[in-house]
């Protein structure tokens, strides 16, 4: 149309600054509870605002030293070599474990890693339990087939992990799956590390949970070593809540070593996914201050890191400090609590030490229903 | 909008019994099973309104809903690890590879998770995964895998590989109700063989798990074998009469935990033993048969146990390639007129 003026463009204004385009999706995190480093000589505590009474406070508390506790026990045991495998520390980061399993109902399942002892705790599985499995006995819930917290228990909704990282995040998904068919509604708590977050069965188990709207929480504990190799190793994300993009699902972060943080957080995700929300991701910060299990020397580590984070955040350090700064408990009471953890191991271990070792043919039991397939003896060439 | 209607595809209700051939035979166990347990369900690649690669699962997800007929990402993991943990939850997953040779994407969770589940708390996987298996048909190396050597050096995982319509139908239901984990592997050759048509009863049968079958009783030597082989075997039996060799076929139909009673029973009548599978020779089920022969029958043996397998190569694509790699009638013909010369 050559007889058609041309159209001025809107006119250009140079010293203005283009608006940056939309973005092209929102990042869901929340960072309420995200971590804050002491400044100024400020000392850190916990989370003021929370809806804990002062009974579930104490609770609190007393699993978070019993979790301590069981482990200084366990390495105890480890040092007399009564502990036949290796003995893994959560020293550091219990207050992630604790807290987020304490947010859930006693119906609701979790499946926790080698460091989350403080939320097999708090799901109600008792110490000797775990004192058994360590020193592989038979009185222990897998009869001494596996270790550690490899076992689990349906009544108490504990399904033990196994030592391949990220496979639980399916067989989660796949547990909630089956529970939406039966018509059953409890949430699931998967937790995972930042090493763990590198597998493809995580991929595929988050993947999947999203794309069903699955009432799964992923709580992943970013405490900055997966066995030697730091974080910077693992993803290129800053924060492990950027994946939770991938998987259209919200995240959270949340500051590990605050225990009332790791609760809110937790219980806010799951009143997310009890009400059909699906999927949620929860990064929590927080610091492994033993090596990857007892033998680690932890050289890769730089120096006087340990030692900050053991001054200035350790998880129960800063609720204690919080507890007797608002007057919750006295010290005396603090006290009075640690001392009947410490009857309780005393005595759960004495159980544990009591137990005999597994008969040598119990090894065949099990591997199939043995009333359908029968126990897998030696054969009989290995007879005189 | 688009305006563009969705093709209407209703697939029947399978009939109970009647003629069918191996792909129908498993559709109806599938299908049966599910209306006589609320626990069972289907889960899968394209399994929900697809219907399968295969159709296996035809017909459904418009019977069954979303719900019981659940259509996954590309996610074997995702697959075995949910099969698992709905297991756990009470229920009974029948889970589909697309095929078998992408059950190496969820070896992992199968090995580690389903297979040791039971042995280490208590905790049985009464879960089925099943897909399609098997060379010779122009498939190449990533769509032919016979996988069970894979998994036969697994404790607690059962192997079922069925090679007729009744079997496959008897088996399939056997191992959806089977206490464990169970991969149940269907050789593609055989889905729609004509020649494996058969007319199954109407009544709720099934095939016990760990129980060979005798195809062809004979006193001259044994052949063990399984799925698309037993065919192969048959032939050459047919061709072996001719000569004056009575040949025996043993159908494994379960390769774990073998039938070590019915195997030593024909070796022990035959004193020749020949096993034939369609995976490579070396480190194949054929070691194990040979071994057990040689431990627990070597005074009834009048000859070597042979093995007769696919050579040590990937599955090749081209005819000529593959009939090369896969051992063939006359192959097992002259293997046995060796045998029974020795």
């Amino acid at each position: 149309m050559p007889n058609q003026p041309v159209k001025p463009g809107p006119e250009r204004k140079p010293h203005r600054r283009r608006r940056p385009p939309p973005p092209r999706f929102q990042m869901r995190v929340s960072t309420k509870y995200a971590p804050h480093k002491p400044g100024d000589g400020k000392v850190l505590t916990c989370s003021s605002e929370t809806t804990l009474k002062t009974n579930q406070l104490l609770e609190l508390y007393r699993y978070l030293k019993l979790t301590r506790l069981v482990e200084e026990r366990l390495v105890n045991l480890y040092r007399q070599t009564k502990v036949v495998g290796g003995v893994f520390r959560s020293l550091g980061q219990e207050a992630t474990a604790v807290g987020t399993a304490y947010a859930l109902q006693s119906h609701d399942f979790i499946t926790p890693l080698i460091r989350d002892l403080g939320a097999v705790l708090v799901k109600g599985i008792r110490p000797r339990d775990i004192f058994a499995q360590y020193m592989a006995k038979a009185w222990g819930p897998s009869g001494g087939r596996d270790l550690n917290i490899h076992f689990g228990d349906m009544e108490k909704g504990f399904i033990g992990p196994i030592s391949h990282l990220g496979d639980m995040i399916p067989v989660m998904t796949g547990l909630l799956l089956g529970a939406r068919m039966q018509k059953k509604n409890f949430v699931a708590v998967a937790y995972i590390g930042d090493g763990g977050m590198s597998t493809g069965a995580f991929h595929e188990g988050l993947n999947f949970a999203s794309v069903q709207r699955l009432p799964l929480i992923v709580v992943a504990e970013y405490n900055h070593y997966a066995y030697s190799t730091p974080t910077s190793l693992q993803t290129a994300c800053r924060d492990l809540a950027e994946k939770a993009a991938g998987y259209g699902i919200p995240a959270h972060i949340v500051d590990g070593n605050d225990v009332i943080g790791c609760y809110e957080v937790t219980k806010h995700a799951a009143e997310f996914a009890r009400g059909g929300g699906g999927a949620v991701l929860i990064e929590a910060k927080t610091y492994r201050r033993k090596g990857h299990a007892e033998h680690d020397d932890q050289r890769y580590v730089a120096e006087g890191e340990i030692q900050w984070w053991e001054t200035h955040n350790d998880p129960i350090d800063r609720f204690e400090k919080y507890l007797l700064g608002r007057k919750i408990a006295t010290k005396e009471e603090l006290d009075e609590i640690v001392a009947d953890v410490v009857r309780e191991i005393d005595e759960d271990c004495a159980w544990a030490e009591s137990s005999p070792m597994p008969e040598a043919e119990q090894a065949a039991y099990r591997v199939y229903d043995n009333s359908v397939v029968p126990p897998a003896f030696r054969p009989k060439v290995l007879e005189n | 909008m688009s305006t563009a209607v969705k093709k209407e595809h209703k697939a029947a209700r399978p009939e109970r019994g009647g003629p069918a051939t191996l792909v129908e035979a498993i559709r109806q166990g599938i299908w049966e099973e599910m209306e006589r347990d609320p626990t069972v369900f289907v889960i899968g690649e394209d399994v929900g309104a697809y219907g399968g690669a295969f159709k296996v699962t035809d017909g459904l997800f418009d019977e069954f809903g979303k719900d019981r007929v659940v259509d996954t990402p590309i996610s074997e993991g995702a697959i075995v690890g949910a099969a698992c943990g709905a297991a756990l939850m009470g229920m009974r997953p029948v889970a589909e590879f697309q095929f078998i040779d992408f059950i190496s994407a969820g070896f992992d969770l199968l090995t580690n998770y389903a297979a040791k589940c039971r042995y280490r708390w208590g905790a049985g996987i009464p879960a089925v995964f099943r897909g399609p298996c098997g060379s010779g048909v122009r498939s190449g190396p990533f769509h032919s895998l016979n996988a069970e050597s894979f998994f036969l050096n697994t404790a607690g995982l059962k192997i079922v590989e069925p090679s007729t319509a009744y079997d496959a139908k008897g088996l399939i239901k056997a191992a959806i109700r089977d206490p464990d984990p169970v991969l149940f592997f269907e050789h593609k050759k055989l889905y729609r063989l004509p020649r494996l048509r058969e007319e199954l009863p109407s009544d709720d049968y099934i095939v016990e798990i760990g129980k060979a079958r005798v195809v062809r009783e004979g006193r001259d030597l044994s052949i063990i074998t399984f799925g698309a082989m037993v065919l192969t075997a048959l032939d050459a039996a047919e061709e072996l009469e001719k000569e004056g060799l009575d040949v025996e076929i043993l159908d494994l139909r379960t390769l774990s935990p073998l039938d070590k009673a019915s195997i030593l029973g024909s070796v022990k009548k035959t004193s020749r033993a020949m096993v034939l599978h369609e995976a490579s020779r070396t480190g194949g089920i054929g070691g194990e048969i040979a071994a057990l022969i040689a431990e627990e029958a070597f005074e009834w043996l009048d000859a070597p146990v042979i093995r007769v397998a696919s050579i040590d190569t990937p599955v090749p694509y081209s005819p000529p390639l593959e009939d090369y790699y896969l051992p063939q009638t006359g192959d097992v013909v002259s293997a046995a007129r060796k045998l029974a010369a020795y």
